[in-house]
């Protein structure tokens, strides 16, 4: 047994564990966000990178570090929500902007996960945030002359932060008033454009020698795909008419669809309980941002969860490089009405279910890769902060681009104080 | 509690019965610049004496004080300390295990003037058809009926300042705000508030001329150029004035007053000091630039805003008395934020003398400024800067208010000050905090166990949607 001392202050870092080291986590108060609810004053062993043991008092094995964590809280690794992570390096940068496909046609089979860079410094300062993986969207966008955009953005991988890629992908559509640009002007042709690429997915031959179709043969061969539930298809989607109309889209065509936005979510939340299809939302929508968001509440994560639909955190936003903040905006969904635990699950458990990596991400459980965070205090609170960061199984340095510069800086300013 | 919220608001329907105060005939101050003629129009309700007891209060002055109470006797701050006595028909607020704050204030705000919903018609923050446009006015361009303003009164926020956008080197005029209902901006009008000047450093002027209309500026040489020739305009136009008044002081019959330009007016009032400059500046060497011109043209820079890189050279910043307001943690969203660390506001009040600001920007961020702040405290801890809660307030109520030169009146509880005062549901670094209570001048503006007796923007009545958006 190795006693390691645990450090708050991240100027000191215990040197991480690589991936067959063994550690033991003592005496935390674990969220499994599983079955197995929260564990007190328990134990973590970590041993070949996987949660080998969970209980109260474990026995160290020799040679283990041990952490420990005087009753502090170890949660699963924290979702970073859908969007730009590792494709988005600097806003308004377009050779570091990779997320938006301009070839004016609809294209499925765009899928913007070969951009993805893991040595983006937005991952480091994200993996101190408790980040641990995040759903990579593609954006559908209008583009300037010349250019042109499509409502089926195209899809996007589960990336974690250690750099890796989940095999999954999901699509992701565009529609509502902020979409109208990319459908000729009206949201109704939105699903008129939807229902041809069906057609030509599931007639094709009905269609080959017509010069007005919308997909590739690549791109059939990828919605034909999603039509047989490989993946979730997500659509962007704000106001309660337009919800209801990709509830009904979906029924009809019998998709498998999650909706992202949805700030008025809240006003169809029975319809979308008896649907079953869960929501990604962002816990700071509470303004009319635009027609399509005049019923947006910060209650709208609580309302759903109270109806019964499936929840989870992304900002709606879709620039990476605060994607630490979620954990406060799950915070502020707590002060107004949704349960805590509900909160947490909606950033770990329900994402990493929506977008099929369940099985290594989102719950602490015997036998998966250790992907887990232990903080300061409670993870949702705007004071806490990660003290020690496990993705797959791998102790994460806690240092970052920002961490360096802080460094830097810090030895003159106390130079100057000294003064 | 203890008192009813209907006898406060009672004094606002009083407020809108009264007939508006006449505009003055001539301009109070001695001016040519035309601020006098767009007076404010709000006048604090007419309330009586509330005594908040037994709150954890931080002063805003850099003190905490334990189970003490706060007096508020004619919308002003009367007393604060232990066990206070209040006078005869005093409203009492049982604060126990709450916390009491002075009134938020956000130095940097575009609600109104980008209100939402976002459509095109309503953009009208910014001026983006000359590089310099000193000559508008941001209170020209607020809605009163932007929702925003309600949601931000529910984070504690009191005063705000409305600035132009930053589309171009010089913006023009900005606003300060008190948070409360009216059909007119005039009504919301801080009385007697300086006005500022909205300036902007850095890539967004380059973008909106250069690179989008391809025309001056499109270098940051270029920026610099562009400043120092409109504020040697304004040095020339000062001196044709001052000869001016020479000659008439002279009795020179034939003295013909400088023709007006309304552009010149603003820049000079900013060069007399009369205006408050605010700078939009990301990188820590365009501020060092920037200093160096105030310098040669002899003006001085209130607050570097968006300050992201202020940790850099918080040395400079406090030697040279510059404030700097800064978000909590956000940064790369273009490349002059790249630099940006959550350690940025503490490393700028840790200097001697600093002075740090937390801002928004937002309309988001403007409803949990005590978040923001709460986030830089646990960042700073880190990094072994303790600033505990007593100084952080600092940052959201003293700071701004002296950069906005209205220390005198708001951002402490200090006795004679405006009662703008927010009651906390817990202490306010934390994110379930909620504000309970927000005074403004003595005036219960929202009282989160009564959030519909607060009016919703006029936007907002009448619209399915919004049925039932409220608790």
């Amino acid at each position: 047994m190795r006693p390691t001392r645990w450090i708050c202050g991240a100027l000191l870092l215990a040197g991480p564990a690589g991936h067959g080291a063994t550690v033991v986590i003592r005496d935390a108060t674990v969220h499994t966000v599983s079955a197995a609810g929260v564990l007190q004053h328990a134990d973590i062993l970590i041993r070949d990178g996987r949660i080998d043991a969970l209980g109260a008092r474990l026995t160290v094995p020799p040679g283990a570090d041990v952490i420990e964590a005087g009753g502090r809280p170890v949660t699963p690794g924290l979702f970073g929500g859908v969007g730009h992570l590792g494709i988005e390096e600097i806003g308004l940068e377009p050779t570091v902007d990779d997320y938006a496909l301009k070839l004016g046609a609809m294209r499925p089979e765009f899928d913007v996960t070969p951009a993805f860079n893991p040595d983006s410094v937005v991952l480091g300062v994200a993996r101190l945030g408790g980040v641990t993986f995040a759903q990579l969207a593609p954006s559908a966008e209008p583009g300037g002359k010349g250019e042109g955009g499509a409502i089926i953005a195209g899809q996007g991988a589960i990336v974690r932060l250690d750099g890796t890629v989940a095999p999954g992908r999901a699509l992701f559509v565009a529609a509502g008033g902020a979409a109208n640009a990319l459908s000729g002007g009206s949201r109704a042709a939105q699903f008129m454009l939807l229902e041809q690429a069906l057609l030509e997915v599931r007639q094709p031959k009905l269609l080959m020698a017509s010069d007005a179709r919308l997909l590739t043969p690549a791109g059939r061969q990828t919605l034909l795909g999603y039509l047989r539930g490989t993946g979730p298809i997500v659509f962007d989607v704000e106001r309660a008419a337009d919800i209801r109309q990709v509830i009904a889209f979906a029924q009809r065509e019998h998709l498998r669809v999650a909706i992202r936005g949805a700030p008025e979510a809240w006003r169809v939340a029975g319809e979308l309980a008896v649907a079953r299809i869960p929501v990604i939302l962002d816990p700071l929508d509470d303004l009319p941002e635009s027609f399509d968001s005049v019923g947006a509440t910060l209650e709208n994560a609580a309302r759903l969860e109270r109806a019964g639909v499936t929840i989870a955190f992304s900002f709606d936003a879709p620039e990476p490089h605060n994607i630490r903040k979620l954990r406060q905006a799950a915070g502020i969904a707590v002060a107004h009405g949704l349960p805590w635990e509900v909160a947490l699950a909606a950033l770990t458990r329900n994402p990493a279910e929506m977008f099929g990596v369940a099985d290594r991400h989102g719950s602490i459980e015997r036998g998966r890769p250790a992907d887990l965070v232990l903080w300061s205090g409670d993870p949702l609170e705007v004071t806490t902060l990660a003290d020690t960061v496990f993705i797959q199984g791998v102790q994460q340095p806690l240092s970052s681009r920002q961490t360096e510069l802080r460094d830097r800086y810090l030895s003159k300013l106390r130079a100057h104080t000294a003064r | 509690m203890c008192f009813t919220l209907a006898a406060l608001l009672g004094g606002c329907a009083a407020q809108a019965a009264k007939p508006p105060k006449p505009a003055p005939a001539v301009p109070a101050a001695a001016s040519t610049d035309g601020a006098a003629f767009y007076p404010s129009t709000y006048q604090p309700p007419q309330v009586r004496p509330t005594l908040i007891r037994n709150a954890t209060v931080l002063t805003g002055t850099g003190t905490r004080l334990d189970h003490a109470d706060v007096l508020i006797v004619a919308g002003k701050i009367s007393a604060v300390g232990g066990h206070l006595q209040p006078p005869a028909d005093t409203l009492v607020v049982d604060a126990t295990d709450r916390w009491v704050t002075p009134g938020l204030i956000d130095i940097h705000s575009h609600l109104g003037d980008y209100p939402v919903p976002q459509v095109d018609a309503n953009a009208d923050g910014n001026e983006a058809t000359s590089p310099s446009t000193a000559n508008v006015w941001s209170e020209h361009s607020v809605w009163p009926q932007d929702p925003g303003f309600r949601t931000a009164l529910e984070g504690g926020i009191t005063t705000l300042q409305i600035l132009p956008g930053s589309a171009n080197l010089i913006g023009g005029r900005s606003v300060v705000l008190k948070n409360v209902p009216s059909v007119t901006y005039q009504g919301m009008k801080f009385p007697g508030a300086p006005q500022g000047l909205k300036m902007a450093c850095g890539e967004n002027p380059k973008r909106v001329y250069g690179q989008e209309k391809k025309q001056f500026p499109s270098t940051r040489m270029g920026n610099m150029a562009g400043y120092r020739a409109q504020w040697a305009e304004a040095q020339e136009y000062l001196r044709d004035q001052q000869e001016y008044r020479r000659k008439l002081a002279a009795g020179a019959k034939d003295a013909k007053p400088p023709k007006r330009d309304l552009r010149l007016d603003t820049l000079a009032a900013a060069l007399r000091g009369d205006i408050i400059v605010h700078m939009h500046c990301y990188r820590a060497d365009e501020m060092a630039a920037v200093l160096d011109m105030s310098q040669e043209f002899g003006y001085h820079v209130a607050a570097f805003h968006h300050a992201v890189e202020a940790y850099k050279i918080a040395d400079l910043l406090s030697e040279r008395g510059v404030c700097a307001a800064m978000w909590a943690d956000w940064w790369g969203f273009k490349m002059e934020a790249y630099d940006g660390i959550p350690e940025n506001i503490v490393f700028v009040d840790a200097a001697p003398g600093g002075c740090a600001i937390v801002h928004s920007d937002s309309e988001e961020g403007i409803q949990r400024l005590n978040q923001e702040a709460a986030k830089a405290v646990a960042y700073g801890a880190r990094a072994g800067l303790d600033v505990p809660p007593e100084r952080a307030i600092r940052w959201l109520t003293a700071n701004p208010a002296k950069s906005l030169g209205l220390l005198d009146r708001v951002g402490t509880l200090e006795p004679g000050k405006m009662a703008d005062v927010v009651v906390w549901s817990r202490t306010p670094f934390s994110v379930y905090a909620r504000a309970d209570l927000v005074f403004i001048d003595g005036a219960v503006r929202y009282d989160r166990a009564h959030p519909a007796l607060t009016p919703q923007s006029d936007f907002l009545l009448g619209q399915p949607a919004a049925a039932g958006i409220s608790p």
